[in-house]
């Protein structure tokens, strides 16, 4: 029964077939239609054309293409058809059916099948309109924008068609977008204003092109010119609002690259009071880190980055603890001394990696989900390492400010350094307190290494260039406290970014140091200073 | 005058090193200029330009103790004032160069025809009067200090925050210095110098002659340096070091008092800044990088902070383990240097100096 059923429908389907047009009439196999091209007249390829690309056959984009560049040959042998790529002996033959490698064959034994300009107009057509019905958005997204450059009526065509049945509104926006702009060569008034209308605002180059064109053409009428000043006034007012952003987000980024190399720092100096001249090399040690793991992982790049944050963590805070226990600790109370001591380290730890690793540069290889960009509009992209960046660093703050506000650590870290004596009046080990904090600090900064290690290359030198940053976010921010350091890191990016268009990378970087200086002379304690009897001592 | 004679008789350090001063100042020209070349005993160009580059380090060292042996400011920049004093006789060793340049320009120095500049930046002019350039080998240093520090101590920034503030100055100033169009020769700094009040630099007589100059501002800086911390004024410092609000609340004027000694001391490393330019013929602005002023402040801390003679002699034996590692075994030159910060701070709280007085005691 339901065999029957179906066999009763698919005879339906085929008299309907049948019945509608010429395309159905000859349901001719792909390479049928194909062997048929060699032979056939101008107006017939036209007809042929079209047929292979309602077969909707898979390789009809690619054959298509390469019969719009001239490289579809027949073999004069045996008639058949081929894709012919120029090698260095000779032709190398492509299957056009299978996209497999076919063999070679000699420049006389192939003959080029022959397109005119008609023909070429026909191809580019249906080339971009069997791209606009591929499955994928973005795919679709991408031959509008081919389109933008080389529009005329039979692209127009295509494009109003696909409007009407186009499902994703960011693509509808763009297919209008193209219309505006074919319909700015129109003869009629009204469409062009109309045109000149959907263009504000718009954020491709080619619209901003044309309409400033208008704006000029004595031949449009005075309206029109007016509207079309007012819609290039419009696309400028968003495009500055666009680099805005994008200047704020790099900003963002380098203020959260600022902040995971800073807050390492705000927890040993703000909590404990000791300078951490070594704080750099603790960066520097996380981002080789994430090196050697690399280098243990062949082709596991986005494996070893994430092992490399816990790794890191672990390096560092144990050489932390190490250096807390072993020296730091006869220091107490003396934070000029702790200062020089700390220094001595960072050049001994310097050193030693240079030995180790040499002193040339590494660099650490991105994961392929942190390379490229995410396109929001024509004029704003944002890359997805800086943006992981300004999520990853936000996560370590977070996680470092609930460490310390639940956990049973956290609280005798801030008993410890709000009452030393008080503390260990109430049973608190605060020597134990003080070597797990100076760990945790190191490995906070172990952490924002692996994440520098996304960004620049990886040398002995990594820390020295973040050290002299971290100190003026801590003491900007306003010591022993977290959001200060929070608020201070991406001030302080943010101030870079938006300095550098105008002054230069150099200059926009002293004028944020002589900034810092004179700042400090006005509030000697920051921005968030600490109250209370701790700020006396 | 009285004053600084009897704290001199008690200094048996001070005595030390001015006698070995004046020792090197009659015997150091002697073995270079009489003693005939290969003869055993006789002193090389090389190493007398050697002995007094470490010389200008020494005074360098003093200036540095003087602010943080007896007034507590741990100052992490003086580089900074060192390298101001360098460039100011730089500049006029430059337009002493005149036409005998690469470009043979009269008046601009090389660099600035390689950039196309049409003529002399004002703040090169009057360099070319050796006394106008000497005047402000004092005079540059000491604005910096005088605004910077003006500033700062009003605003009562001390212990680290002064430290790390003193460490963004010369950054800053080392990224200034790095730019062409500051004027002072971006990167290359300046060099290719030739003679000073006409005579040649290279001359054997020249090179003595800048060692003895070297000497006798040494001997000088540190004496002036002495008077000035055994003064009822060195008396009110030691006070400021050691309880800086206490002593406020004394009714001194602690800032002003910082000040002085600032702005003094910074002079100071202008003068060794200026010395050293012509001994080793080249300023660049990696003199202002952090980690030059971080080391003068272990060559205090080596040989013993608040006593002035074992700033000196830190200076002169680390620089002097300096020449030597950086050429046998350049690997080990680090090591070395961090080490000594963490032995010092560790087990030699006085330095040097400190560990001679216990074995005596």
């Amino acid at each position: 029964m339901g065999y029957k059923c179906i066999r009763v429908a698919t005879a339906a389907v085929l008299l309907i077939l049948l019945i509608l047009g010429p395309a159905a009439a000859v349901e001719r196999p792909f390479g049928e239609i194909l062997q048929a091209l060699p032979s056939a007249s101008y107006e017939a390829k036209a007809t042929l054309i079209r047929e292979l690309a309602e077969t909707g056959h898979p390789r009809a984009v690619p054959v298509l293409r390469a019969l719009s560049e001239g490289d579809l040959y027949v073999r004069k042998a045996d008639q058949r058809v081929f894709i012919v790529r120029k090698g260095e002996g000779g032709y190398d033959l492509v299957d056009p059916l299978s996209g497999e490698p076919a063999g070679q064959a000699g420049r006389r034994d192939v003959k080029r099948i022959g397109i005119n300009n008609t023909l070429r107009n026909v191809l580019a057509a249906q080339l971009a309109s069997l791209s606009l019905a591929a499955p994928e958005a973005a795919v679709r997204r991408a031959a509008v924008a081919q389109m933008l450059g080389e529009l005329d009526a039979s692209l127009a065509a295509t494009l109003r068609a696909r409007l009407a049945e186009e499902p994703d509104r960011g693509v509808r926006g763009m297919i209008r977008e193209a219309l505006a702009l074919v319909d700015l060569q129109a003869a009629d008034e009204a469409t062009r204003l109309a045109a000149v209308q959907t263009l504000h605002g718009s954020l491709t180059p080619e619209a901003r092109v044309r309409l400033m064109a208008l704006a000029a053409d004595p031949e449009a009428g005075e309206a029109l010119r007016t509207q079309a000043r007012q819609a290039v006034a419009s696309i400028d007012r968003w495009r500055s609002f666009y680099r805005l952003m994008e200047t704020v987000f790099f900003g963002l980024s380098a203020g959260s690259v600022l902040l995971l190399a800073a807050i390492g720092l705000a927890i040993t100096f703000g909590v404990m009071g000791v300078i951490n001249m070594a704080h750099g090399e603790f960066l520097m040690l996380g981002a080789y880190t994430a090196y050697v793991l690399q280098q243990l992982l062949p082709g596991q790049v986005g494996l070893a980055v994430v092992l490399a944050v816990p790794a890191a963590f672990a390096v560092t805070g144990l050489v932390g603890v190490a250096i807390e226990r072993g020296l730091i600790r006869h220091l107490y109370g003396r934070p000029l001394e702790t200062l020089l001591l700390t220094f001595g380290l960072s050049l001994i730890l310097q050193q030693a990696v240079r030995t180790i690793f040499s002193p040339l540069n590494r660099s650490v290889a991105t994961p392929a989900w942190m390379s490229g960009a995410w396109q929001i509009n024509p004029a704003l992209a944002l890359t997805y390492n800086r943006l992981a960046i300004i999520l990853f660093a936000l996560a370590v703050f977070l996680a470092l400010l609930a460490l310390l506000r639940f956990t049973r650590l956290g609280l005798q870290v801030r008993a410890v350094s709000q009452d030393r004596q008080m503390a260990q009046a109430l049973g608190v080990r605060s020597e134990w307190v003080d070597a797990l904090t100076f760990g945790l600090g190191a490995g906070i900064a172990g952490i924002g290494g692996v994440a520098l290690s996304q960004l620049t290359n990886v040398g002995p030198n990594l820390g020295q260039a973040y050290i002299i940053d971290s100190f003026l976010v801590v003491v900007f921010g306003g010591v022993g406290n977290l959001w200060g350091t929070l608020v201070a890191a991406l001030t302080l990016g943010l101030a870079n970014k938006f300095l550098e268009p105008a002054a230069g990378a150099v200059l926009a970087k002293i004028l944020v140091l002589v900034f810092i200086i004179l700042f400090i002379q006005r509030r000697p304690r920051g921005l968030f200073p600490q109250r209370g009897r701790a700020a006396e001592a | 005058m009285g004053l600084l004679w009897a704290s001199l008789r008690r200094d048996r350090g001070g005595q030390v090193l001015l006698v070995l001063l004046l020792a090197a100042i009659i015997l150091v020209p002697l073995l270079n200029l009489a003693v005939p070349a290969g003869a055993p005993g006789h002193l090389s160009a090389y190493t007398v330009a050697l002995l007094g580059k470490y010389l200008c380090f020494a005074l360098l060292a003093v200036s540095v103790d003087l602010v943080w042996g007896y007034c507590g400011i741990l100052t992490l920049g003086h580089g900074a004032f060192f390298a101001l004093g360098g460039y100011a006789m730089g500049m006029h060793l430059m337009r002493q160069i005149g036409d005998r340049g690469v470009y043979g320009h009269p008046v601009l120095p090389d660099f600035m025809v390689f950039l196309d500049w049409e003529s002399l930046p004002w703040f090169w002019h009057g360099f070319d009067l050796f006394p106008f350039a000497m005047l402000m080998v004092l005079a540059a240093p000491g604005l910096l200090a005088l605004v910077f520090g003006f500033f700062a101590f009003r605003s009562r920034v001390n212990g680290v925050y002064l430290s790390i503030i003193t460490q963004a100055l010369t950054f800053a100033l080392m990224l200034a210095f790095f730019r062409n169009e500051m004027g002072f020769g971006g990167n290359n700094g300046l060099t290719d110098f030739k003679d000073l009040l006409g005579f040649d630099l290279q001359s054997e007589a020249m090179r003595v002659s800048l060692f003895v100059a070297s000497a006798l501002a040494l001997a000088l800086g540190f004496l002036a340096s002495r008077y000035l911390t055994v003064t009822r004024f060195g008396q009110v410092l030691n006070a400021v070091r050691d309880a800086e609000g206490r002593t406020r609340f004394l009714g001194y004027r602690v800032e002003n008092y910082q000040l002085f000694v600032w702005v003094f001391s910074a002079m100071l490393a202008g003068v060794a800044g200026a010395l050293y330019v012509p001994q080793v013929g080249i300023i660049n602005p990696n003199e202002f990088s952090p980690l030059n002023s971080i080391e003068m402040v272990v060559w205090v801390a080596v040989g013993g902070r608040a006593t002035l003679y074992g700033a000196a002699l830190g200076a002169l034996l680390v620089n002097y383990a300096k020449t030597f590692l950086t050429s046998a075994a350049p690997e080990a030159w680090l090591f070395f240097l961090g080490g000594l910060f963490v032995v010092v701070t560790l087990f030699l709280p006085q330095g040097l100096v400190g560990l001679l007085r216990r074995s005596r005691a």
